[in-house]
């Protein structure tokens, strides 16, 4: 399954690695701020409903 | 907008310190690099145009964030932007009193402090040409950064991270003149580069920074 | 005949993009993933550079992201400058981080695949000191985000620091290229000089290129979408601190 890549493998394996670990972070980062301030919203919207 | 001027530079000269401390912070940084990097006159020459350029930038990049602060603290900037002057006039005219207090003298110490380094003789008179025609440009973006991080708490440190980058071109082409006069090469390009970043930073910032001010004062 | 201005509307925004969203986000995640397994498992290697080839599926597309990004976000500023757009500048302001990660993945891969071909991680060759100069431009930015305190002021002033910086960006690349002549290879991956490439390196490229402007675009939205909610719930608490 694996490729061979020689005597470059680290490097390769290296740079994805590092290009998964930073995209990953910024995904999940983003993912996260957006439920966070999704949910602060609707709490929001519904006290300020509820006061009229 | 001459009395605007003048004001500036009696407040600097009260105030103390407004010459005092660019050139300070200068001399320090060029006593300090032989002692990092050796006494090695040859290692020093070589690096001399290079050092005195950087040293020169954040002298100049020191005394920044007084361009605005005080007049922003006490209030005067509310007045000076109602007053019946182009508040893109203020800005150079307060851009110019930087030159005038920190750019200028920096200009005169740099050959002085030339000598500490080793710098080598054909690159003296290209060295003071750069730094004359380069330091209005660090000082007209300067005042761009100190316009838009002015009314911030902590705007100073923000104000270096932002100004710096702006610094980069004009950095490039005054020390590759000076290395390039040092080796006797011809020194037309950059020393044309790094005069018309100068001319067009004076022509438009003063716009942005003024907008900028606007923005912040409403 | 409805102004294409009306897509910039916030309630506009928020409806077409909550449609849009998904189905952009799985494009984007398919073609990427397709991009780089292809490049990673099916490419052969290079007859020069080995199987460090296989870097330049991720290197290339960040780095020609990470450019446009700030393309964007110069527009998107411009937009917010000249016709008071809310969301325009809302997504320069979601770009900035994608671009700055994008900066550093073109950066760090460079220097990995750097390091066996030129024989330095680090080299101030004008292209990579030019990334770091957008590097820099980008955090700079962000930090000016961070430090205001008002929104509209936050989004003008990050707006005209935007306009400066793209010109001394720019003027940053030419003086860099006059400070040192580099070692980079030509474009051989830009649009207009295929031919330098072979097709198998060529067509993987295409598609993970795709996969990461759509995943751009994904990750915009979705953080514009955050963006606009956020500046909603800061009205509203503003309102309910006002009331009492």
């Amino acid at each position: 399954m694996m490729p061979d890549l020689g005597k470059y493998a680290s490097d390769v394996l290296a740079a994805y690695g590092i290009t998964f670990v930073l995209l990953g972070g910024l995904i999940i980062l983003s993912l996260r701020k957006s439920a966070k301030i999704k949910k602060r919203l609707k709490s929001a919207e519904e006290r300020r409903k509820s006061n009229g | 907008m001459i009395r605007l001027l003048l004001r500036d530079l009696t407040l600097a000269l009260r105030a103390g310190g407004g010459f005092g401390l660019g050139l300070g912070f200068f001399l320090i940084l060029v006593t300090l690099v032989p002692f990092g990097v050796g006494p090695n006159s040859e290692r020093l020459a070589a690096i001399a145009p290079g050092i005195l350029w950087v040293g020169a930038l954040l002298a100049c990049l020191l005394s920044l964030d007084r361009i605005f602060a005080l007049d922003y603290e006490d209030g005067s900037l509310d007045l000076l932007a109602t007053a019946p002057v182009p508040l893109e006039g203020l800005v150079a005219m307060k851009a110019l009193a930087h030159w005038i207090t920190t750019g200028l003298p920096l200009v005169i110490a740099a050959p002085f402090l030339g000598v500490l380094l080793h710098l080598d003789t054909d690159a003296y008179r290209w060295l003071i040409i750069t730094l004359l025609i380069g330091t209005p440009a660090l000082s007209i973006i300067g005042a761009f950064g100190a316009a838009i991080t002015v009314g911030l708490k902590r705007g100073g440190l923000l104000m270096s991270l932002l100004v710096l980058p702006l610094y980069i071109p004009t950095l490039i082409f005054g020390a590759e003149v000076v290395r390039r006069g040092a080796r006797g090469f011809e020194v037309t390009t950059p020393l044309l580069m790094q005069a018309g970043i100068t001319a067009g930073a004076i022509a438009m910032l003063p716009f942005a920074a003024a907008a900028a001010i606007r923005i912040a004062l409403r | 005949m409805a102004s294409i201005w009306e897509w910039a509307n916030p309630r506009k925004f928020m409806a077409w993009t909550d449609k849009a969203l998904p189905v952009i986000a799985v494009a984007a995640a398919v073609l990427f993933v397709a991009g780089l397994v292809w490049g990673f498992f099916f490419v052969p290697d290079d007859y020069r550079q080995g199987a460090t080839v296989k870097i330049f599926y991720i290197h290339v597309p960040s780095a020609m992201i990470a450019i446009n990004a700030w393309l964007m976000m110069l527009v998107a500023s411009l937009i917010w400058l000249v016709r008071r757009h809310h969301v325009s500048v809302l997504a320069a302001k979601a770009a900035a981080p994608i671009g700055l990660v994008m900066t550093l993945i073109a950066l760090a891969s460079g220097a990995i695949w750097g390091k066996p071909m030129w024989g330095t991680y680090w080299e101030w060759d004008p292209r990579l000191t030019s990334f770091l100069i957008l590097f820099l431009f980008y955090a700079g930015y962000l930090a000016l985000w961070e430090a205001i305190e008002d929104p509209d002021t936050a989004a003008d002033l990050t707006s005209v620091l935007c306009l400066v910086g793209s010109v001394f960006a720019v003027l940053s690349r030419y003086a860099v290229n006059f400070w040192n002549q580099g070692l980079h290879q030509g474009a051989s991956l830009s649009l207009d000089k295929q031919e330098n490439v072979a097709d198998v390196f060529w067509y993987p490229a295409l598609v993970s290129l795709a996969g990461f402007v759509l995943l751009f675009i994904a990750l915009v939205l979705l953080r514009t979408r955050t963006e606009v909610r956020a500046r909603r719930l800061h009205a509203i608490e503003m309102r309910e601190r006002v009331q009492g």
